[in-house]
C-alpha cells in the first residue's frame, strides 16, 4: 500500500491533501467516506482516480472541487486552506479555478449552447459584458463553433459532453474535475472526450482530475491513483500515449493561470513526460 | 446591470414553462389586487358622490327645526310644535353676524291640476332666499320676488319632475295651473337637481310665496300664524358654521323667552353633520373591503409560496448545478425572488387592469361614480410587490442554502 506522493520534482503542489477525512452521519449509521487521505496533486498533471463503487473516490472530489468541505484534515489548493472558507468564498473558487465535467452532462435543457457556456461567466465578479464572446471562442475550441444556438436536445451526446467542457472551461480554471465524464457514452465518443482532455492538459497545462471505472480512460492519465474503503490503495504513475506537440494554444487571456485569490506557484512550466 | 438583467431573463423563461400554472399562481392576487382598486374605486366614488351632495344642498346650511311638542306626556317628534316663526326667520341674520341669510319654510303636500292632467307633490312655501340657500337656480322664467310675498300673488316656481308630468314638453311659463282649485301662473322652472342624499326626487316640489302658500294652499296653523315647519339659514362661510350656529342658538332661546332651567324648543342641525354619519358608514364598507382584499392578498402571496417551493424543488439540479460554477448564495437568493416578484408584480399588474374594468362596470351599471386614484394603483402594485418578497423569501432561501452535492444528485 503506497500512498506516498508520485511525483516530486515540481515546487509546490497545487492540490495539497493532508489526512482529510469525511464522515456522514446518517441516523445511528456512521458512514466513514475518507479514513485519512493524503496526496499531492502537482499543477499541470492528468489523474485518474479509480475504484469501486463507494470507496470514496466521489468524495475525494467533492472535496477537491470545494463542493463540500472535509471533517478532519487540511486541503491546501493553491496554497490557500479550503476547509476554513465560508460558502460564498467556496463558490467563488469553483467559479474562478475548477471546471466541472459530469457523466450526466448536467447542461440546462431551456437554455442554449451559448447560454449554459456563458452560465459561470454570469456568477464572476469581472467583466462580463464580452460574455458572449468568450463563450463563443469556448464553444469553438472543443469544435462546436456554429452550434452555439442549439439547444443542448438539439445536440449528440459527444455534443453535448463538448458544451459541458467548454463550460468548464470558459473562466479559465486551473483544475478541470471530472466525474466519470464518458459514463454516458459510446466507446468512440469517449475517445474523442479523453482527447481533448488530453490537448487542454498539454497545450494549456490544465489540471485534470478524472474519476472513472474504465481503464480505457485510465490509460489516458500520466497518474493513477486507486481508491478501496476511503482510503488510497494504489497510486502508479504510468507512461501514456502521449502526442507529440507541446506547444501552448491557450483559449483565452493566459491571465486566467494566475489567480489573486488563489497563490500559484510563480512560474509554470509544462512538464512534458518523455 | 447584465447579471439582474440575466436573473430577470431566467425567471421569465422558467415562468413560460409553466404558463398555466403561473397564471393560476398569479390568480389570487390578480383578484386582491382587482379588489384594492376597485374597493377604493367606489369608496372615494361615494365619497365624492357624498360631497357633491352635501355642495348641492349648500354646505353652509344650518336647518333649524321647531322643538317637538309634548301633549299630555307624548312627545310628537320633532317638528310638531309652532315656536318658530317668519319673525325669528327675518331676526337671525339681522342680529347674528355670522349668518348670512335666514329663509323660512313651510311644506305640506297638494295635488296641482294642469288642463285635465293632475300630479301630488310638495308645495315649499318660503321667500326668494330659498334658492340662494339650497343653491338652486331657475332654467327657465324668473323665481317669485319679496314683492310676490309681500302682496301674496298667486305664482309658482316648479320642479322638473312636476313640469314633465303636467306638461310634457311643453313651456309652463306663463300656464295656469290650480293648486288645490286656486289658480296660480308659472312663472319659472327650476334647475334639475336630481335626487337628495337620502333618496328624495329633489325636482319633484313646486314652491310658492310662504304668504300665498299658508293663506290658499296648506292653512294657517291655528296656534301661531306666524309659524313655520322650519328655517333654512346660511352662514356666511364653511368656517362660520359654528359660530353662526351658538348665534342662532342664543338668539332663538332669547327671543322663545326660555329660562336658563328650560330645554331648547327647536333644535339646530348643519348638513355636515348629517353627512357626517354617511360618510363614516362608507368608510366602514372600504375597511372592510379593504381587509377582504388584503385576505386575498395574502391567499395569493401564499400561492405563491406554495408554487415557489414547488419549483425549487423541480429545479434542484439546476440549483446545484448553478452552485456548482460559482453562484453564490445571494446568486440564487436573487434569481428565486425575482420570479416570485415577477409573478405577484404581473398579478397586480393584471389586478389593476381588472380593478379598473371592474369600476367601470360598477359605474355603468350602478350609475355609481367610480375614481380610480393613481394613488390606490401604485399602492397595490407596492403591495404585490412586497407580497412577492415576503411569499418568495422563504423558498428562495431554501435554494439558496441547498447543499451543492445533494442538489446535484437529485433527479
Amino acid at each position: 500500500m503506497t500512498t506516498q506522493p508520485a511525483t516530486t520534482q515540481m515546487r509546490a503542489p497545487l492540490i495539497d491533501v493532508r489526512d482529510l477525512t469525511k464522515t456522514y452521519n446518517l441516523g445511528e449509521v456512521t458512514v466513514h467516506a475518507l479514513r485519512g487521505i493524503t496526496l499531492r496533486i502537482e499543477k499541470s498533471s492528468f489523474v485518474a482516480i479509480m475504484g469501486a463503487s463507494g470507496s470514496g473516490k466521489s468524495t475525494l472530489m467533492n472535496l477537491v472541487g470545494c463542493l463540500d468541505r472535509p471533517t478532519s484534515g487540511r486541503y491546501l489548493l493553491g496554497g490557500v486552506p479550503v476547509e476554513s472558507l465560508d460558502r460564498d468564498q467556496l463558490a467563488g473558487i469553483r467559479n474562478q479555478s475548477i471546471g466541472f465535467v459530469f457523466q450526466n452532462f448536467n447542461l440546462l435543457p431551456r437554455m442554449s449552447a451559448l447560454e449554459n457556456v456563458e452560465l459561470p461567466l454570469l456568477y464572476s465578479s469581472g467583466d462580463i459584458s464580452n460574455a458572449a464572446e468568450r463563450a463563443k471562442r469556448s464553444l469553438a475550441s472543443v469544435g462546436l463553433a456554429g452550434r452555439e444556438h442549439n439547444l443542448p436536445t438539439q445536440l449528440s451526446g459527444g455534443q453535448q459532453q463538448r458544451v459541458a467542457i467548454a463550460r468548464a472551461l470558459v473562466n479559465e480554471p486551473q483544475i478541470l474535475l471530472a466525474d466519470e465524464p464518458t459514463g454516458a457514452l459510446d466507446s468512440r465518443t469517449s475517445a474523442e472526450i479523453m482527447s481533448i482532455f488530453q490537448r487542454l492538459n498539454r497545450t494549456q497545462g490544465i489540471t485534470i482530475i478524472v474519476v472513472t471505472h474504465s481503464d480505457d480512460v485510465a490509460k489516458y492519465a500520466d497518474r493513477v491513483i486507486t481508491f478501496r474503503d476511503g482510503q488510497v490503495v494504489g497510486d502508479t504513475l504510468q507512461k501514456s500515449p502521449r502526442g507529440n506537440s507541446p506547444e501552448p494554444i491557450l483559449i483565452g487571456a493566459p491571465a486566467g493561470l494566475s489567480r489573486p485569490d488563489v497563490q500559484t506557484p510563480e512560474v509554470q512550466t509544462i512538464e512534458v513526460q518523455k | 446591470m447584465k447579471r439582474l438583467l440575466s436573473s430577470m431573463r431566467i425567471a421569465f423563461r422558467a415562468l413560460e414553462v409553466n404558463k398555466l400554472r403561473s397564471a393560476l399562481t398569479m390568480l389570487g392576487i390578480v383578484i386582491g389586487v382587482a379588489a384594492v382598486i376597485a374597493t377604493a374605486a367606489i369608496g372615494s366614488g361615494a365619497k365624492q358622490r357624498i360631497q357633491q351632495q352635501i355642495a348641492s344642498i349648500g354646505s353652509n346650511v344650518i336647518i333649524v327645526l321647531p322643538g317637538s311638542l309634548t301633549s299630555s306626556g307624548m312627545r310628537m317628534g320633532s317638528g310638531n310644535a309652532v315656536t318658530l316663526t317668519e319673525s325669528d326667520a327675518r331676526e337671525l341674520p339681522a342680529q347674528c353676524p355670522d349668518v348670512s341669510l335666514a329663509v323660512p319654510l313651510v311644506r305640506g303636500g297638494a295635488q296641482i291640476v294642469y288642463e285635465n292632467s293632475n300630479w301630488a307633490t310638495i308645495v315649499y312655501g318660503t321667500t326668494p332666499g330659498f334658492l340662494q340657500a339650497r343653491d338652486l337656480s331657475v332654467a327657465e322664467g324668473s323665481s317669485f320676488t319679496q314683492q310676490d310675498v309681500d302682496s301674496a300673488n298667486k305664482v309658482a316656481v316648479l320642479g322638473k319632475t312636476v313640469v314633465t308630468n303636467l306638461f310634457g314638453d311643453m313651456d309652463p311659463v306663463g300656464q295656469a295651473i290650480r293648486i288645490k282649485n286656486v289658480p296660480f301662473t308659472v312663472v319659472g322652472v327650476l334647475e334639475p337637481k336630481g335626487q337628495s342624499p337620502t333618496g328624495q326626487d329633489q325636482d319633484d316640489v313646486i314652491i310658492l310665496p310662504i304668504s300665498t302658500a299658508k293663506r290658499k294652499v296648506l292653512g294657517i296653523k291655528s296656534a301661531n300664524a306666524d309659524a313655520v315647519d322650519q328655517i333654512i339659514m346660511e352662514a356666511k362661510s364653511g368656517t362660520q358654521i359654528e359660530p353662526a350656529r351658538d348665534e342662532a342658538h342664543a338668539l332663538l332661546r332669547q327671543r322663545h323667552h326660555l329660562l336658563p332651567s328650560e330645554d331648547d324648543d327647536f333644535s339646530i342641525r348643519n348638513m355636515q353633520e348629517i353627512f357626517a354619519a354617511q360618510e363614516a358608514s362608507s368608510h366602514i364598507m372600504s375597511l372592510m373591503l379593504a381587509a377582504v382584499a388584503s385576505v386575498s392578498l395574502i391567499v395569493g402571496g401564499i400561492g405563491i409560496m406554495n408554487i415557489m417551493l414547488v419549483s425549487v424543488r423541480e429545479r434542484t439540479r439546476e440549483i446545484g448545478l448553478r452552485q456548482a460554477v460559482g453562484a453564490k448564495t445571494r446568486d440564487i437568493l436573487t434569481q428565486f425572488l425575482v420570479e416570485a416578484v415577477t409573478l405577484s408584480i404581473a398579478g397586480g399588474l393584471a389586478g389593476v387592469v381588472l380593478g379598473i374594468g371592474a369600476s367601470a362596470i360598477v359605474s355603468s351599471l350602478a350609475s355609481w361614480n367610480t375614481v380610480v386614484g393613481a394613488g390606490s394603483v401604485l399602492l397595490a402594485v407596492f403591495f404585490s410587490a412586497v407580497v412577492g418578497i415576503g411569499f418568495g423569501y422563504y423558498p428562495a432561501r431554501k435554494a439558496a442554502y441547498l447543499d451543492p452535492i445533494e442538489a446535484l444528485r437529485s433527479e
